[in-house]
């Protein structure tokens, strides 16, 4: 293959054999065993429980914790996010600091923030806050980098930097800034929901105690709430609702299960919990002591390494990889059900509304619910991965599958779709799908927590036995494997020029011209 | 004899390595006004980049495409003419509610390019034509000696124009605009400077010059090419 001068149809063509190569290599390697009895009993009971809902089982309180801990969560990371993302262009340390706050899943923050803050509030914002602060960083610092600076050029010299920021680059960016902040807004929602499932009292917690104990119709009623919810955040986030969204967030939190002293538990979180075994009341500060210590500290990481963090990072990579691929099927199957030219007026409502569902869904619930199906497996996570990620990148692609213009004799259906449609839109396809890698790849991790032998599944372990040093080198791990697929994505990205942010929801910008290069 | 407004000495510009302008020596004189000219690409955005360099302290600039903020009001990309001297809680006061002073006095900038019922209007919601009659505006309104214009009424109808380049001399001490009108250019500016591949070719006042012989600087160029 020649290293550079690919064209970007060829390029195309080759990272998409190659993910589906390895794809199918992993398939090989991955364990789908259905080993549930009765999967279609079992399913039928689960639908029949979103037919009959039980409507007054759902507690008014929860759906409120649940939208408080989405507010507040996503309020203090969108407002730290924008703070650092001011130097966020400038100082390597701010980015590599917001890599390592996104690369952990939300759901490993709340399993170390309880150790220190115990079940109380205080964890469930923080865990979603952390991450969120991370990816809104380094998004809004896209933003505000792409954004049209000719207004800049043209201010008068002197102006002051605060002036300059509100009057030339703020007003800019205001509105794309915004629209994304409401978008995570939705995600917050969904993450608190995945919270509910270590035992925080949002809507996740009835919804898995329900499903627990098989009470399908109280099941699908907070099901059916948590999609209203999503469905409706158009009408209560707005603008003007913020503060008050704010203010009663703060007021409806829950209190603390248990007694908590949060300074000695911090203390001994930091100074002892995650501090290495080998390394606790070693004498650090003496050199003699350094060899023997560090022969410790090898034959204390050489097991985990060999037997968790490798084993884990592999099946962690082979989840990734079959879900990966299924999305991308997924999505160039679903995508036309959003696309006026394929299903006409009538069809294309009822194609969105199911593509938002499944988007709206998360994850960590499908693959919960296909557990119970299925028995454990890899399969129920790759469902839930491709189905979830599916719904969210044809969504995107019909959308944009809309804008295109066709010439006016185009050919219809089938033609239409491979010879118009695809070709077209597949550098959008390949993007979408090469961003969303990294966040598979951290779902991936996750789903470990339901059984399946990736690297959350020893970090759940490691927390139960109460290890928490080796928990901390494993979410470690964890992190630098999605930070590698998230640069070896942007690598991608860029080589075949289609590095730009797909989740950008605002409209195009004009990209200033190059400043002149005085000699 | 008082010291030049601009003063460039061989000085040379580049865009990736490859020369955009070299060798130019240029002085301008406080209370001329200058026509920059040329065929497009050859320099003259580059040009006004160096001179705005030189001292932009002194400078109102108009830049070529009006470079409006399009979320502001025009009332806001005008007062941005300014910003450098207000103190910075007055300007942000002035982002959310405008002071009455400064609405009348932007409003009165505003009726001499024939926008005052444009005040409150979304920058981004005007025609091309008066956006770049509010950048023009925010020239004026900065008020700072050296007026440096790239193709301030390229998007006007000759008789418009005209009125806002009078606009312009009356307001500023000194002119530098790249024009490519040549009726334009002869009528409002006092000296012509005619630039082709990367040099300065011609530097002569303008009531020395006609229509004929700067149009054949074009011409030649395009039997050139």
């Amino acid at each position: 293959m020649r290293s550079r001068g690919l064209t970007p149809a060829a390029g195309y063509a080759a990272v998409s054999r190659w993910i589906a190569a390895l794809g199918l290599a992993a398939l090989l390697a991955a364990d789908l065993h259905v080993t549930s009895l009765h999967p279609w009993a079992d399913l039928q009971r689960l639908l029949g429980g979103l037919v009959r809902p039980d409507f007054l089982a759902v507690e008014a309180a929860s759906i409120l914790y649940t939208v408080a801990f989405a507010v507040l969560g996503v309020g203090l990371g969108a407002g730290a996010g924008f703070l650092l993302a001011i130097p966020f262009a400038r100082f390597r340390s701010v980015r590599i600091a917001c890599a390592l706050l996104r690369a952990v899943h939300e759901l490993f923050w709340a399993l170390l923030l309880m150790q220190v803050f115990g079940l109380s509030a205080t964890t469930g914002i923080l865990a979603i806050a952390l991450p969120y602060a991370g990816i809104c960083a380094k998004v809004y610092a896209e933003i505000i980098e792409e954004a049209d600076l000719a207004a800049l050029r043209a201010l008068p010299a002197g102006t002051g930097t605060v002036s300059a920021f509100a009057y030339a680059r703020l007003p800019e960016v205001a509105g794309a800034i915004r629209a994304y902040t409401f978008y995570r807004l939705e995600c917050g929602l969904r993450s608190t929901l995945v919270l509910g499932f270590i035992g925080l009292p949002t809507m996740g917690f009835y919804l898995e105690s329900a499903f627990r104990q098989g009470r399908y119709g109280e099941a699908g009623a907070w099901l059916l709430a948590f999609y209203a919810l999503i469905g409706t955040r158009r009408l209560w986030v707005r603008g003007w609702t913020l503060p008050l969204l704010a203010a009663g967030s703060v007021l409806v939190l829950p209190a603390t299960v248990g007694a908590v002293e949060i300074g000695a538990s911090l203390a001994r979180f930091l100074g002892h919990d995650i501090v290495p075994a080998p390394l606790r009341g070693a004498a650090l500060l003496a050199p003699e002591s350094w060899p023997a210590t560090g022969a410790a500290l090898w034959a204390w990481f050489r097991p985990i390494l060999t037997g968790q963090i490798l084993p884990g990072a592999v099946q962690t990579l082979v989840l990734a990889q079959i879900a990966l691929v299924a999305t991308a099927v997924g999505a160039l199957l679903l995508f036309p059900l959003t696309s006026r030219r394929f299903t006409g007026p009538l069809g294309r409502p009822l194609g969105r509304v199911l593509l938002v569902t499944l988007r709206s869904t998360p994850e960590y619930m499908l693959a919960y619910v296909a557990l119970q199906l299925l028995g454990p497996s890899m399969l129920p996570a790759i469902l839930a991965l491709s189905i979830h990620n599916a719904g969210i990148i044809g969504y995107l692609l019909g959308r944009h599958a809309d804008g295109l213009s066709y010439r006016p004799d185009a050919p219809r259906g089938l033609n239409l779709y491979a010879y118009e449609t695809v070709p077209r839109l597949y550098g959008q396809f390949l993007a979408y799908l090469l961003y969303r890698w990294e966040i598979i790849l951290r779902e991936s991790a996750i789903f470990g927590i339901l059984g399946v032998a990736t690297l959350g599944f020893y970090v759940d372990a490691a927390i139960a036995e109460l290890r928490l040093d080796v928990a901390a080198v494993l979410i470690l791990a964890t992190a630098l494997l999605a930070i590698a697929v998230d640069a070896l994505s942007r690598a991608l990205r860029r080589s075949l020029r289609i590095a730009d942010l797909p989740v950008r929801l605002a409209g195009p910008h004009a990209r200033p011209a190059p400043e002149p290069l005085t000699a | 004899m008082p010291a030049a407004a601009i003063q460039l000495a061989n000085a040379s510009a580049a865009y990736d390595g490859r020369p955009v302008l070299q060798g130019i020596d240029l002085t301008v004189q406080p209370g001329e006004r200058v026509a920059l000219m040329g065929r497009s690409g050859v320099g003259k955005s580059t040009l006004i980049g160096l001179i705005h360099a030189q001292a932009p302290e002194r400078v109102a600039l108009v830049p070529q495409a009006a470079a409006l903020v399009r979320t502001l009001s025009v009332f806001h990309n005008v007062y941005m003419g300014r910003l450098d001297r207000n103190r910075t809680a007055h300007n942000l006061r002035n982002l959310v509610w405008p002071a009455r002073a400064d609405l009348d006095a932007v409003a009165a900038v505003l009726a001499r390019v024939g926008l005052s019922d444009k005040l409150r209007e979304k920058a981004g919601a005007l025609s091309g034509g008066q956006q770049q009659r509010v950048s023009v505006a925010r020239a004026l309104y900065n008020g700072r000696p050296i007026l440096l214009a790239d193709e301030p009424v390229s998007a006007l109808d000759r008789v418009q124009g005209g009125l806002v380049l009078a606009e312009l001399a009356r307001t500023h001490e000194t002119l530098v605009m790249a024009l490519h009108d040549v009726p334009l250019a002869l009528a409002h500016a006092s000296r012509i400077v005619m630039i082709a591949e990367g040099r300065i070719v011609l530097d002569a006042p303008a009531a020395r010059l006609d229509a004929a012989r700067l149009r054949g600087y074009y011409a030649d160029a395009e039997s050139l090419a």
